[in-house]
């Protein structure tokens, strides 16, 4: 685990000890801050909300938002749910990750993009849509994703 | 006076460069010493003419699209500020018929106001359901959500009424209302749009459910793929609480409402009502039985509405307007209207609020103006991942959730996913397993084997493997699902698989077809 990051988790366990309910807001801040959660603040994270350290690992590994493992610098998310189907979304992702050299989950070589599947970003009028980090894109195509990937490289 | 320019900042808009063409147009009003408003609504719901720019004219907002930034220069050159004549030049937005033949009411402002304005929203009628609530009984509140014939919008179409009647039956310390925003069904958007466009709208059918119910406490339930809502929501109950909308004493009576987002974490299964409670009280998304339902025992064991965000949004306007002014949309048993989504292979794709009964066809065609590859549509599934695909033979059936019923389909959330005569609906059939076995909770055995073992069948099928002996594999497999779920999920995964067989047979045996033409040419 990075420097700085047992600091960071405290100060965000502290923050939501005595919540109702407050795993999810937990990991998600915590997620929100550093880009994952690390397997070794399991078990502070269940003594500050009085859990099992089986119960933390049990929810961040039900739910597909939380990585246990740092992603690159962003965050590709390529929508592969039947909206984005029926416009071909299947070739972008193929192209995707021949772009990137990567299957789903993975980090490209340099660190730059971690690829990641979605099930519907809500734009579906706007298929095939993916989403860059907190941003969406519409009507996306081969020279959409150069155009970005592009950038980053330039960058 | 400076002219009111509107640009949405609606995320499907901001998909296709919304943010760069009002950058541009204020950079272009400045640089030829023009003075403008520039306003951020909502989206009209026109997505295919996103980015739609409107001017305020004397006859009314103009609408150009869509705009790029490309098209800024010439826009001011056209004098697109006085409603000049441009390419892109659409006309008076509310008399273009694709918005003028909808029925909006629960999207009546979406698209008009600025989302989060709170002053837009009083200005447009916003807040006069909760005033009318306030002066009414708990009972009589939920009389006329009972009366006004609304049903769930989240799927299941359960009376909404009735689902309050047994929350505010039940003594406790302690209930709460839920606002189920996980939208989780590709091909709709009828929440985002919503709590990004019009999320006061939402807030305050949330805190006329509390009052009728008699609960102080709510949560929405947001999924993670929607930062723009969050932001939006978050600001507006920020807005609503500092002007006595929300918390203690709203405005000046005795109900106290407190309200807070909570984010989901990408797991679809956790739309399903006792799956989010559990998220909610910070665990696993794992199905609960039921009963107890979530009326009598809901989240941390309390009395809880569960309700959609189109329900809770339908709400205000009920109050508003009175039961039997939403009663009067509608056909049958399908009272009032639905905020339907057109997605997917559709050339004129987008959000269409009509009264139940408009038929397919008319959205597919009328609205829709067919395929947007301009190949036939073949099939399309309305519902979400678990709602059946319909033929062309079936384009005929009005929008009502008996008359679905009666064609083993459903209308579910109001999703319409177009797909033209390139589409493989075996490979349909398989994805929808997919799914299933991705989103399993796995709580119960059908679903979350059967799922997996019906990849593989199908895989089986796609190879042209002894087809007739696996389809009845899947005709099994289905079955199953079909009755030994725990919940939807695997009970319903059957509706897109054996609707493909059904409708679409000829595409489980295009493998073995070509299989066996190759032996034929091929007798070695
Ligand atoms: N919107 C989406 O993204 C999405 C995704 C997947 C599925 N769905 C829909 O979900 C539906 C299934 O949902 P479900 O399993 O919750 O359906 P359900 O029929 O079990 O329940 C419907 C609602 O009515 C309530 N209810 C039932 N009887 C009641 C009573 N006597 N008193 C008070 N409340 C009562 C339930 O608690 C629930 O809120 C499917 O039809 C599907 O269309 C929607
Ligand atoms: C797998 C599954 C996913 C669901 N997802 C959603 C959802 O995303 N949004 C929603 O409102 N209802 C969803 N539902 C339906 C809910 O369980 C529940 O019926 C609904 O929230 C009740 O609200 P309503 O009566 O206002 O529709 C889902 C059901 C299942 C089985
Ligand atoms: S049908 Fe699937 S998702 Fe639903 S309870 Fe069973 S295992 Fe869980
Ligand atoms: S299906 Fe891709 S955004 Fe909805
Ligand atoms: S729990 Fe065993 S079949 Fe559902």
């Amino acid at each position: 685990m990075v420097q700085g990051h047992n600091e960071l988790i405290a100060e965000k366990i502290e923050a939501h000890r005595g919540m109702a309910g407050g795993l999810l807001p937990l990991l998600h801040a915590v997620q929100d801050a550093i880009g994952y959660i690390p397997e070794e603040s399991y078990l502070a994270i269940a003594e500050g909300m009085n859990l099992s350290v089986a119960e933390v690992h049990g929810v961040v590994g039900f739910y597909h938002h939380f990585r246990t493992h740092a992603p690159g610098r962003h965050i590709l998310q390529v929508c592969r749910a039947e909206s984005c189907q029926a416009m071909g979304c299947s070739e972008l992702e193929t192209y995707v990750k021949a772009r990137l050299g990567v299957d789903y989950h993975g980090t490209s070589a340099d660190h730059a993009v971690t690829l990641e599947p979605v099930y519907c970003l809500g734009n579906c009028a706007l298929s095939p849509a993916v989403m860059f980090d907190e941003q969406v894109l519409g009507r996306v195509d081969k020279a959409t994703i150069d155009e970005l990937l592009n950038t980053l490289e330039a960058a | 006076m400076s002219v009111r320019v509107y640009v949405p900042c609606d995320s499907g808009a901001l998909s296709m460069g919304a943010e760069r063409v009002a950058k541009a147009i204020c950079a272009e009003a400045e640089r030829r010493g023009l003075v403008i408003e520039l306003v951020r609504n909502g989206s009209r719901g026109l997505y295919w003419l996103e980015t739609l720019v409107e001017v305020g004219t004397a006859d009314g907002r103009v609408a150009y699209g869509p705009v790029k930034v490309a098209d800024v220069a010439s826009l001011f050159d056209a004098d697109f500020l006085n409603g000049g004549a441009h390419a892109l030049h659409l006309g008076v937005t509310d008399d273009l018929p694709w918005l003028k033949n909808q029925e909006r009411l629960t999207f009546a402002r979406v698209g008009i106001t600025d989302p989060v304005s709170l002053d837009d929203y009083l200005a447009h009628d916003g807040y006069r359901g909760l005033r009318n609530a306030l002066a009414m009984t708990p009972d009589a509140i939920v009389q006329q959500v009972t009366d006004s014939g609304l049903r769930g919008r989240g799927g299941a179409a359960f009376p909404t009424g009735i689902k309050w009647k047994t929350v505010a039956g039940c003594v406790a310390d302690q209930k709460y209302i839920v606002c189920n925003a996980d939208e989780g069904d590709s091909g709709t958007y009828s929440d985002r749009m919503i709590m990004e466009d019009d999320p006061y709208v939402l807030i305050e059918g949330m805190t006329i459910a509390a009052i009728a119910v008699g609960a102080t406490q709510g949560y929405i339930y947001l999924r993670s793929e929607y930062p723009h809502a969050l932001v939006s929501l978050n600001t507006a109950i920020e807005r609503a609480q500092a002007a006595g909308y929300l918390g203690e004493h709203i405005l000046g009576s005795a109900h106290t409402f407190h309200l807070e987002v909570r984010r989901a974490a990408g797991a679809y299964v956790c739309g399903e009502e006792t799956s989010l409670l559990e998220s909610l009280e910070g665990k696993r998304g794992l199905v609960r039985f039921k009963p107890p339902l979530p009326a009598i025992e809901g989240l941390f064991g309390k009395p809880t509405v569960v309700n959609n965000v189109i329900s809770l949004a339908t709400v205000p306007i009920v109050l508003d307007k009175g039961a039997e002014y939403y009663r009067d949309y509608g056909m049958g048993r399908s009272r009032g209207t639905l905020p339907i989504q057109l997605a997917g292979n559709i050339k004129q794709p987008g959000l269409v609020e009509k009264a139940f009964g408009v038929t397919l066809r008319e959205l597919l065609y009328d609205y829709g103006g067919g395929s947007a590859s301009g190949r036939p549509i073949r099939a399309v599934q309305v519902g979400g991942p678990l709602g059946a695909y319909l033929p062309e033979s079936q384009f005929d059936t009005p929008l009502d959730y008996e008359k679905f019923s009666e064609i083993w389909a459903v209308l579910g959330h109001g999703g319409i996913v177009a797909f033209d005569d390139t589409v493989d609906m075996a490979k349909m059939a398989r994805y929808a397993f997919e799914f299933c076995a991705v989103e399993s909770c796995g709580k119960c055995t059908p679903c979350r084997i059967g799922s997996t073992r019906g990849v593989e069948v199908m895989d089986n099928i796609m190879q042209g493997k002894q087809v007739s002996k696996n389809i009845a594999l899947v005709r099994d497999l289905s079955d199953t699902l079909l009755n030994g779920s725990l919940c939807a999920l695997g009970g319903m995964t059957p509706y897109p698989v054996l609707s493909a067989l059904n409708h679409f047979p000829e595409d489980f045996s295009k493998a073995s077809a070509i299989a066996s033409e190759t032996a034929l040419a091929d007798p070695a």
